[in-house]
This record gives C-alpha cells, sequence and structure tokens, in this order.
C-alpha cells in the first residue's frame, strides 16, 4: 500500500555483505510485518524495526534472542532463508521494510509468488537456490557469523562465504527491471498505441462484458 | 493443442508478448479496500489519471469496526483515516464506493460476485491476496501489490507471466458435515503451503461440480494458501444462475451473448496441465489445523501429530516450533483442545450459506465461549435476518455483528488477547495473526458453531447426529 520511494529504484548489478541466516520455513509476510503496522506512514521513524518484528521483540519492546537483533548479523543486508518465504498476504510493506533495512536480497528455496514480484518491484533481488544450498548457506553463516555472500545479477551468480559459487534462473524481464531500474508505468506507456488498438476490438467482440449500469 | 479454461480467458487478455512469456495483460475489473488509500495518493502525485475509472470498485473492509455502522462511529485514528481516504480518493477520482452504510457495503470478495461485478471470463485483480476467490465465477483473479495496483490504476493492464497449470481433480461425494472449506484443508494438507507456487490451479470433478458457489468461493479463496495466486473453477449453469440479474451482469442481448460465450469456457479434453493430483470426496472428513500453516491441518477424528515420526530436520524443527507456539502436545485428540473465542466470518466463509451452515449447528443450544459471527456484507447480513438466523445466533449468546474483515485480520479492533486460542472459519493460522501472540484454528462455520457450543473442537457430524 505506502508507496516508500518515488525515486528511481537503486539499479542492481553486484554486491556484496553480510548475509543472515534465517531458519523460517513457510515465513509468511504477517512474520514479516505484523498486519497492524501496515496503516503507518513510510517515514515512521520506528518503521525499520516492523521487520519481522513479532519475532524481534518482546511485548514491552525488548529484545528477543532473534539472529537479526544479534551482531554482525544486525549489519546484514542479504537473507538466506527456508521455503516459502513471503508467502500469504500481497501486502508490498514486506517488501518496503525489507528495503528499509537496507536487505537488498533473499535468498530462498521458494517464495510466495506475490512477495516475489513485489520484491523485484522494489530492487530487492530474490534469489531461488536448492533447499540444499539454502541450507548449507545458512550452516556456513551460522558457523562464521559475518560471513559476506556475493551476488552478480548479470551473470547469475552467488558466491558463497567458502568461494563456492551458484548460479540462479531469473526471468529476462524480472532482471533487465533490477539491472535497470525502470518505471514500469512509463514502460507501458511506450505501448499506448498497442493498447488502445486492443482495447477496440476487445470492446467489440466482448461488449457484453463492458459496465454500463 | 487443446486450452484450460484459464488459457482460454487468458489468451483473450494478451495486449503484447515479450520474451520468455511476459506478457501485457488487459484488466477487466480492479477491486480496492480500505489499505490502498496511499496509492491513490502516489498516482495523484505522479499526475496520472484512473484509465478506466468505471472499471474499478472501492469498499471499506479491513479497518471497519464490526461495532460501527457509520465512519462517525469508528473512534478517531488510523481505522478511521484508512476508511474516510478510501471515500475521499472515490470521490476525486469518480469510481464507485459502497460507504458503510450502504446495504452493498461488505469485504470486497463477498460484494465482488454478489454485485455481478465478478463475471465469468473475466480478468480481475485486487491488492489482496485472497482475490484468488472470484475464481470460483469461472474468471481469471489474483492478488496483486501496491505498485501493480497503480500500474492497472494508470494502465488497466498488468505484466504478467502465465502460470503453471495445475488440475486438482476431486472425486466421489462429499460425506454429511463436509464442506468447501474441508476440501480445501484437505487439499493444502497434501500439496503443501507451497504446493502451489508458480501455478493456477483448476478445481474439478464431481465434488466440485456438486459444490454450490459459496462452496467453490471458498475453495478458490485458500488457493492461495496452497501457494497459488489464482484458482479457477469453469463457469457451469450453477455460475450462469449465479450470475443472472445481478446488479452489474449484463441484460438483454448482451447476457445472451455472454452466456454463449460462457459456454465455451471449459478445459479441452487434450489441455496440458503441468501438474494434476486427485483426491476423493468421499474420504474428506471435517479438518482442524494445529499449526501455523495452513498445511498442518487433519480430520477431527486425529491427534496432533509427533514430530519425532518426521524424517526430514527442518520439518521436525518447524512443527516443533509451531506446537510450542500453539502451546500443543504430541498425541493430543484434537477433540480435547478447549478453546477461548469462535469467529465466524472472513472472505472464506462468511456468505449466506456459511451463516446458514452455523446457525443450524448453533440453533437451540448455548455458546461456550465467546463467539462473533461476522457476515460477508450488508446483503449477507439482511438475508441471513429475513431467514431468522440473527436471532439464533443472538439466543444461543454469540454476538451478531456488521461487515468487515474483523478477526481474520485483526485490523479493526477484534482480536484474540495473547495466548487465546481461536477456532475460525477464516483462512490463515499464522502467528499473530489475530492479534499479538494469538492461537489460531483454521475449521469450516459448521465446526466452529460445534467448537462454540460445546468449548472444544468437535465433530460436527456427531452433534448433528444427536438432535
Amino acid at each position: 500500500m505506502t508507496l516508500l520511494r518515488e525515486e528511481k529504484l537503486n539499479p542492481f548489478t553486484t554486491f556484496a555483505a553480510i548475509a543472515v541466516p534465517i531458519d523460517i520455513a513457510n515465513c509468511d509476510t504477517d512474520q514479516i510485518i505484523p498486519a497492524r503496522f501496515l496503516r503507518r506512514p513510510g517515514n515512521d521513524p520506528a518503521y525499520k524495526n516492523f521487520l519481522l518484528h513479532d519475532l524481534r521483540f518482546n511485548e514491552d519492546g525488548s529484545e528477543k534472542d532473534f539472529v537479526f537483533n544479534k551482531e554482525p548479523f544486525r549489519q546484514g543486508r542479504i537473507f538466506v532463508t527456508d521455503v516459502n518465504w513471503g508467502c500469504g498476504s500481497s501486502r508490498e510493506n514486506a517488501a518496503h521494510v525489507l528495503d528499509k533495512n537496507g536487505i537488498r536480497s533473499v535468498i530462498a528455496p521458494s517464495f510466495g509468488d506475490i512477495h516475489f514480484t513485489n520484491c523485484v518491484k522494489n530492487g530487492i533481488l530474490p534469489i531461488r537456490l536448492s533447499s540444499k544450498d539454502c541450507e548449507t548457506l545458512r550452516r556456513q553463516l551460522r558457523d562464521n557469523p559475518g560471513a559476506e555472500i556475493a551476488l552478480d545479477l548479470e551473470t547469475q551468480s552467488v558466491t558463497g562465504p567458502d568461494q563456492a559459487r551458484y548460479s540462479f534462473e531469473i526471468n529476462a524481464f524480472d532482471k533487465h527491471r533490477l539491472m535497470k531500474g525502470l518505471d514500469e508505468i512509463s514502460l507501458t506507456m511506450e505501448f499506448a498505441e498497442e493498447i488502445s488498438d486492443f482495447v477496440e476490438v476487445y470492446k467489440k467482440r466482448f461488449h457484453w462484458a463492458e459496465l454500463r449500469a | 493443442m487443446g486450452k484450460t479454461v484459464f488459457e482460454k480467458i487468458w489468451d483473450q487478455h494478451v495486449i503484447v508478448e515479450r520474451d520468455e512469456g511476459d506478457v501485457l495483460l488487459y484488466i477487466d475489473r480492479h477491486l480496492t479496500h480500505d489499505l490502498h488509500f496511499r496509492a491513490f495518493h502516489a498516482l495523484k502525485a505522479k499526475g496520472l489519471k484512473l484509465k478506466e475509472p468505471r472499471k474499478l470498485f472501492g469498499v471499506p473492509d479491513h479497518s471497519v469496526p464490526t461495532t460501527a455502522k457509520t465512519v462517525d462511529q469508528i473512534p478517531e485514528g488510523e481505522m478511521r483515516e484508512a476508511v474516510e481516504g478510501l471515500a475521499s480518493a472515490a470521490d476525486e477520482l469518480g469510481f464507485i464506493h459502497y460507504p458503510m452504510t450502504d446495504d452493498r457495503h461488505g469485504i470486497v470478495h463477498v460484494v465482488g460476485p454478489e454485485q455481478g461485478i465478478t463475471l465469468p471470463g473475466l480478468t480481475l485483480v485486487c491488492g489482496d491476496s485472497h482475490t484468488s476467490t472470484h475464481g470460483a465465477l469461472g474468471c481469471i483473479s489474483f492478488g496483486i501489490g501496491s505498485t501493480e495496483v497503480q500500474h492497472v490504476m494508470a494502465t488497466q493492464t498488468l505484466w504478467q507471466r502465465k502460470p503453471n497449470m495445475m488440475r486438482i481433480n476431486l472425486t466421489g461425494e462429499l460425506g454429511f458435515g463436509v464442506s468447501g472449506k474441508d476440501i480445501v484443508l484437505a487439499i493444502i494438507a497434501e500439496i503443501g503451503a507451497a504446493g502451489g507456487t508458480g501455478y493456477a490451479i483448476e478445481f474439478a470433478g464431481n465434488a466440485i461440480d456438486a459444490l454450490s458457489m459459496e462452496g467453490r468461493m471458498t475453495l478458490c479463496n485458500m488457493s492461495i494458501e496452497a501457494g497459488a495466486r489464482s484458482g479457477i473453477v469453469a463457469p457451469d449453469d450453477k455460475t450462469i444462475e449465479y450470475c443472472a440479474g445481478r446488479p452489474f451482469a449484463p441484460t438483454g442481448e448482451d447476457w445472451d451473448l455472454a452466456v454463449d460465450y460462457w459456454g465455451t469456457l471449459c478445459s479441452d479434453d487434450d489441455a496440458k496441465y503441468n501438474k494434476e493430483v486427485t483426491l476423493d470426496g468421499d474420504n474428506i472428513a471435517p479438518m482442524v489445523t494445529w499449526g501455523n500453516s495452513p498445511q498442518w491441518a487433519l480430520p477431527i477424528t486425529e491427534s496432533i501429530p509427533n514430530p519425532s515420526d518426521e524424517s526430514d530436520p527442518l520439518v521436525r524443527a518447524d512443527m516443533t516450533a509451531a506446537l510450542d507456539y500453539m502451546d500443543l502436545k504430541p498425541g493430543m485428540a484434537l477433540s480435547d483442545i478447549k478453546v477461548d473465542t469462535v469467529f465466524i466470518g472472513a472472505c472464506t466463509n462468511s456468505r449466506i450459506e456459511d451463516m446458514r451452515a452455523a446457525a443450524k449447528v448453533a440453533k437451540g443450544r448455548r455458546a461456550a465461549v465467546r463467539t462473533l459471527v461476522v457476515p460477508g456484507s450488508g446483503l449477507v447480513k439482511k438475508q441471513a435476518e429475513a431467514e431468522g438466523l440473527d436471532s439464533i445466533f443472538l439466543d444461543a449468546g454469540m454476538e451478531w455483528r456488521e461487515p468487515g474483515c474483523s478477526m481474520c485480520v485483526a485490523m479493526n479492533g477484534d482480536m484474540l488477547a495473547p495466548g487465546e486460542r481461536s477456532a475460525s472459519t477464516s483462512n490463515r493460522n499464522f502467528r499473530g495473526r489475530q492479534g499479538l501472540g494469538s492461537r489460531t484454528h483454521l475449521v469450516s462455520p459448521a465446526m466452529a458453531a460445534a467448537a462454540a457450543v460445546t468449548g472444544h473442537f468437535t465433530d460436527v457430524r456427531r452433534l448433528e447426529q444427536v438432535t
């Protein structure tokens, strides 16, 4: 819902940062940002802390024993997690709150489809690696706190803390979006003629689908 | 090669195609609610207008207190701001909006089909994951994020990739006391919460043909809980009968043309599916979830599973964490779990058939625990009252509320206290979904009412036999 950024997205090419192992399967978007924060303005100074809030904080605001609360993981800018990250609600706030924390990429075996799209639209690179590879990376990150992971979108590769390389698949259009940081409405407007030609034919053919009430 | 019903509709909406199957898709209907008011401001700030204002419909649902009948009755603050924000956006941008005082007001996924805004053969989107509901009418519907919401507002189109096709065949006949909710929980338990990721799910087979439109909406509603953005049931006579005469349904010659076209919207015999799953409807029992993902669902006759029986260490850890959060022990019979609150409502189960199913169980009994009954729209409420269902609920000591999302997402003041346990007809049992520290068990309306009158999960088939 909230538009947190009006500026052009940061184009994404290569990125290396401390990575955080998040050992949670099916981490739904209600965990990423609880519903009670969805109406908060994007410029709320507390917004950053809404990320994984109820996993990170007690009711009195004190910190729980959670990996992203601890140094050096607090400095992490890449998450490595388990299956079905970002399933559930379509709230784009889940991508916004990752962005607010400087998280530029999430690596997981699978993602909720809507959250995956929302990440791409907010300049966050969602990377699918196998369950086994994600588990290996998480183990290495747990064993070597502060270890870095390097990402290269151009060559579609991930370099783990042990310099092992993993390649990943990404749709060409998503790759283009992330690398150019393009504004999609402007892109679509370039097809104005195709759209109006289509609509003219469509409205004749499916006259019944027009709303006249 | 033959096509699936989803592909037939998809192909009619493709404006342009790029490499790797990215298409610009024409969108017939856009629904919105009170959590998107800032997207309207953003649109304005960019100097953009609604491309086709008549195709956008708004209704406040997430932020509406179920004890308030008007905006003035909402306390000052975030909730009221959200509801007022939608109303002023509707006035300014010129789209149809049903305020709280309008009988047509309700949960966006109840209102769309009810008003005939949702029709077979269309593409429909909304910034809400449960938009999959509308596929029950034989259309392509899916939830989108707020950037996509703005894109649809400005262009009436979306860039999309065609999902993979999955068909779930439901053979046989549903038994007594078994509903659409139990089918979908059984499906998610079978394929997993990520089993449908990347797919659109088509539901087919005898048990689906026999299901009411309300039951099909429940089924498609929870496609997203299996990971699939879209669920669809090919339109049949039941669908056409449901649509006939609705306010926004076509009339006269247009109606005849529409019905002719809808008749072609079935999957071809040689249509190709990337995945097929078959379940036997005869074997489905009333279901209860026990964990923090809808995939952790079991028949009411079962007991809490033991994580140590699970071979995968990651799954074992996930199960153990869920049992800890839910305060449950392996081996405990589901029917021994006591509940504190019962919630009957949400876009999953707040239609007239759901109200009737709950009332049938509540009739002549008393609720043992706090029970909220929240109809999905003003029209469902009116119909239920005309049938005397409200009196049944009130006589049973249950609360009969105003329409809205209510305790499904707990953004309107209706929530559980930390540690409280619910039997809920909603769609998500995620941690904290019904309030910080809440413990949610998903069930059908009949099972929710059975839990309400007994104070614990109860096989509604036994309860109903007794009377």
